[in-house]
């Protein structure tokens, strides 16, 4: 016998007999039944409450506010994929700039050093937002790998106000995740961080240093 | 690597030597003082009850379908690409993982933090192969640095303070003497962005995993476990069989609980979803995934229906943080790989009571874990369980159950039995202890140590009740 | 933590459950806390044959010889009326373990229905009796220390500080972390002296280092470990059982 057929073998002849599932009710973690301004309002709160910063953009001139952040933050090589809106975008408005633009739509063998050591920035879209918690979640596509969101010392996290939804659980439900999962989903809260030496916070431990969520309204 | 060694049957000299290190006193008392701090502000606008309620009804309904959830959890992960493992013991489970890490000429592993990898002594066997391993969590890879096990499920450094960290990281990596936290973090992120590009695999623990979808869920705010999983062309996932959960919806409530439960965040940076290795269009990521599920002992543990709640655990910490044992002794007292009120009912199962026969005692029984618990692990009535196993009156379910019977302090227990049966000896007896009550000597073990004897009244209630009842009636 | 309890109007008799610990060591608290009682108009019954609850024996896992204990109390109460016990810890025992120590016993539905009319004396006093308290002692400063099975295995955090409230010379302070146990634990206090001993020096401290001249609890276990530790290092604070401190400030 195999040590699965021996263990499910134990498991399914179990001493105390079989055992009865509880039902489970989730209206605690549902229904809260926000306003478009409280879910703003939440998400924004809790979102900064761990050293997320937003940024207030209309989705018509977002890419300059993108070009503000860049030059502000001293950015001058830029991660970013191709194919998404949002990175067509930023690759047309920041084309004749100072920024360097670096393909991230690349097999990461090819360029694993470069992305670790001289990308300075990734931007990538998200697919939506958790109010309750101040959350992006983001599936990575071939065109916005996983590493986008981890390697740069900063993430930009580009979000459309309307793709955020009360809690973690209505994404999971409303979005039926559970039909097909990628190979990779994130939630993603802040930038990352540590509190490992003497409970004192750290950023940037081993992914971004900061988050900033380019907030996309009408 | 040579590992300063702690063991569970030293726990009292162990537990001792803590209490008279001011260094680890302090440092844990301001520790569990502000993350009990911080999960009470963070449950505040919270109906926890009904939560904990929720969380603890899909732990039960998961572990009511164990082995059919971990078959679905394997036919869904083997359809996303992700081979499953199944594993006896922690020496069939490292032996299964070195075989992965020798199948692809592997020399260097890059691990995420997992306690289970510890509790089967994972590093030394691989190292023995002349596979090395590196621990990637910050607190993790200074604790191993400082040739030590970690003092806390979730913060294994916690132990250390900043001047301790500053000292090890000058010793043992190099870098200049600073307590600056910053500079000391930023040197650690550079040596192991090294590593991540260097290791051949990488090896990370599992929150989550589920069964519906085959996905392996990890909650984390560094980011290491996400270099983990992703940077290395192999991720070995390992985790404890009883961590499968029925559907992706009962991740929801479970994170929510575990975030705010351990660290009170409402969220941590990171919960990463993983459900199969790199596709062939996508640019990064492993190529291969397995999941390697470990028994060891857990199998034992879920065939007694009061036990099997030692297996709701969803590894917080809040008990520990709680617990007003562990914050005077600190985690490496109790010398096992789980510490705290989970640790002492969980080490009997794993490594026997034997061993750990004085850990279920170590324990005022003040309740407060099972308080905060957040999936309403009734830990105190499960410490009490153990000490029956260990004095030899349980159901005998739990390897080496009598391994603390006493002669001697069963017939104490059945003299003070027969007494308390007895109305008038017992009423005799006090009655007289009172009268002796001069003799009572102001030294009595222990006790006294710390505390003034306790002298029997003169009278006892019985006869002061008595003697009312008589004057009431000349009256 | 138990359900929230529906207590009954005032009974004209009720049964008091004095405890081994009152019995060998705090007698008066015993007898104070029926003088309480009998204040309000009730009158208390001592079931003479009372002896202990069994609970030391249970908490260290010899539960065969805290049955018979347990079961040896079980009759003491045959008329339907409150058992009064003033003690968390042993209320806890007889209120919560009670019904899974007589499990599939013939005694189950005996021990279930004796559980149930269970009252700790604070819990009593405040919900049952409506207590009012004519305070004539002096103003002074007061701590008090909840047991861990008041609070937590009954649920009772707030009646003992609720009636120190009732007494209008008394200033309830609170200590650092009051919800944290004092570390007697029963025998845990001789299976660990020294985690137990670090556990009411620190309890001992708080209560010190919250200005208290005083302190209270509604539990002998916790009474004989606090006050013999502060004794012990000759402190000026006094502890006392509250059914004790409530009678000798209003009597």
């Amino acid at each position: 016998m195999s040590a699965r057929e021996r263990i499910l073998k134990r498991l399914r002849e179990r001493a105390d007999g079989p055992l009865e599932a509880p039902e489970s009710e989730f209206a605690v973690v549902t229904g809260r039944g926000w306003t478009p301004e409280e879910r703003l309002a939440r998400f924004e709160h809790w979102i900064a409450s761990v050293h997320g910063e937003v940024v207030h953009v209309s989705r018509a001139d977002w890419t300059v506010r993108l070009a503000e952040v860049l030059r502000d933050k001293g950015v001058r090589r830029l991660a970013l994929g191709r194919a998404h809106p949002v990175a067509a975008e930023a690759r047309a408005a920041l084309a004749d700039g100072e920024v360097e633009l670096v393909d991230a739509d690349r097999d990461i063998e090819s360029w694993r050093r470069e992305q670790f050591e001289l990308v300075e920035a990734g931007v990538a879209s998200s697919q939506g937002g958790v109010a309750e918690t101040g959350s992006l979640w983001l599936w990575p596509t071939p065109d916005e790998p996983r590493l986008l969101s981890l390697v740069p010392p900063i993430h930009i996290a580009v979000l459309d106000a309307e793709a955020i939804e009360d809690t973690l659980f209505d994404v999971m439900e409303g979005q039926d995740w559970a039909a097909g999962m990628p190979t990779n989903a994130l939630l993603i809260s802040g930038p990352s961080k540590t509190a490992d030496i003497e409970q004192t916070l750290a950023y940037g431990v081993h992914g971004p240093r900061e988050l900033i969520v380019l907030l996309r309204h009408p | 690597m040579s590992v300063q060694t702690f063991t569970p049957r030293a726990f009292h000299e162990q537990a001792r030597e803590a209490l008279g290190n001011p260094q680890i006193r302090a440092n844990f008392r301001s520790a569990m003082d502000g993350l009990m701090a911080k999960r009470r502000d963070s449950f505040g606008d919270w109906d926890l009850e009904t939560l904990r309620e929720l969380g603890a009804s899909i732990r039960l309904r998961a572990l009511a379908r164990l082995p059919d959830l971990l078959e679905r959890l394997e036919a869904n992960c083997e359809a996303n690409g992700i081979r499953v493992h199944w594993a006896e013991d922690g020496e069939h489970a490292c032996r299964l993982i070195r075989e992965l890490c020798e199948a692809r000429g592997a020399r260097s592993v890059i691990k995420g933090k997992s306690m289970v990898t510890e509790e089967m002594h994972l590093n030394a066997h691989l190292e023995a192969a002349g596979i090395q391993a590196l621990e990637s969590d910050l607190g993790e890879y200074l604790v191993q640095l400082n040739e030590q096990t970690p003092s806390h499920i979730i913060m294994p450094a916690i132990h250390l303070n900043t001047d301790e960290i500053a000292d090890v990281m000058h010793d043992k990596t190099g870098i200049e003497r600073t307590r600056d936290v910053d500079a000391m973090t930023a040197a650690a992120r550079a040596q192991l962005r090294e590593r991540f590009m260097a290791a051949d695999v990488g090896i990370s623990g599992v929150n989550f995993a589920v069964a519906e979808t085959g996905t392996l869920c990890l909650v984390e705010n560094e980011g290491n476990g996400r270099m983990t999983t992703t940077v290395p062309p192999v991720h070995i996932a390992v985790t404890g069989l009883e961590k499968v959960v029925e559907h992706l919806r009962d991740v929801a409530p479970l994170y929510s609980l575990l975030t705010r439960s351990a660290t009170g965040q409402h969220a941590t940076t990171y919960l990463n979803m993983i459900s199969g290795p790199r596709k062939a269009q996508e640019h990064d990521g492993p190529e291969e995934v397995h999941l390697v599920l470990v028994d060891n002992g857990r199998s034992g543990i879920y065939q007694d229906d009061e036990l099997l709640d030692t297996l709701r655990c969803i590894r917080c910490g809040a008990c520990m943080n709680h617990c007003p044992v562990y914050t005077r002794v600190g985690g490496h007292s109790y010398g096992t790989t789980y510490p705290g009120p989970i640790g002492s009912i969980l080490s009997p199962h794993l490594m026997g009571l034997e061993d750990t026969k004085d850990l279920p005692t170590a324990s005022s029984l003040c309740g407060a874990c099972g308080e905060v618990c957040p999936v309403k692990i009734p830990i105190p009535d499960l410490l009490v369980r153990l000490r029956r196993e260990a004095v030899g009156e349980g159901r005998g379910n739990v390897r080496g159950a009598g391994a603390k019977r006493s002669r001697a302090e069963l017939v104490a227990w059945k003299g003070w039995q027969w007494l308390a049966t007895h109305p008038g000896a017992w009423r005799g007896g006090t009655a007289i202890a009172g009268k002796l009550r001069a003799l009572t000597p102001s030294r009595l073990g222990p006790w006294t140590e710390y505390r003034t004897a306790p002298k029997p009244a003169k009278t006892t209630l019985h006869t002061l009740l008595k003697q009312r009842r008589h004057e009431e009636k000349d009256a | 933590m138990t359900p929230v309890k529906l207590y009954p109007a005032k009974p004209d008799k009720v049964y008091f459950f004095g405890t081994c610990l009152v019995d060998l060591f705090f007698p008066e608290a015993g007898l104070d806390g029926i003088r309480l009682l009998e204040r309000e108009g009730i009158e208390v019954i001592f079931p003479e044959d009372q002896t202990c609850c069994g609970q030391p024996a249970y908490t260290s896992g010899y539960q065969d010889e805290a049955r018979a204990v347990a079961e040896a109390q079980l009759d003491l109460f045959p008329e339907p009326w409150p058992i009064i016990v003033p003690s968390g810890s042993c209320g806890g025992m007889m209120r919560v373990h009670y019904p899974d120590l007589f499990a599939d016993t013939p005694r189950e539905a005996q021990a279930r229905e004796v559980a149930g009319r269970v009252f700790e004396l604070t819990e009593f006093l405040v919900h049952v009796c409506h207590l009012r308290l004519d305070d004539r002692g002096p103003a002074e400063k007061v701590a008090m220390h909840t047991s861990c099975s008041a609070r937590r295995e009954m649920g009772l955090a707030d009646t003992g500080p609720a009636l120190l409230g009732r007494l209008a010379g008394v200033e309830l302070v609170e200590q650092a972390r009051a919800a944290e146990c004092c570390g007697f634990g029963g025998t845990f206090a001789v299976r660990h002296p020294e985690v137990s001993g670090a556990m009411v020096e620190d309890k001992s401290r708080a209560i010190e280092a919250a200005g208290a001249q005083h302190f209270v609890t509604s539990d002998c276990g916790c009474l004989m470990n606090i006050a013999g530790r502060l004794e012990h290092r000759k402190s000026a604070v006094r502890g006392e059982h509250i059914a004790s401190y409530l009678w000798r400030r209003t009597s």
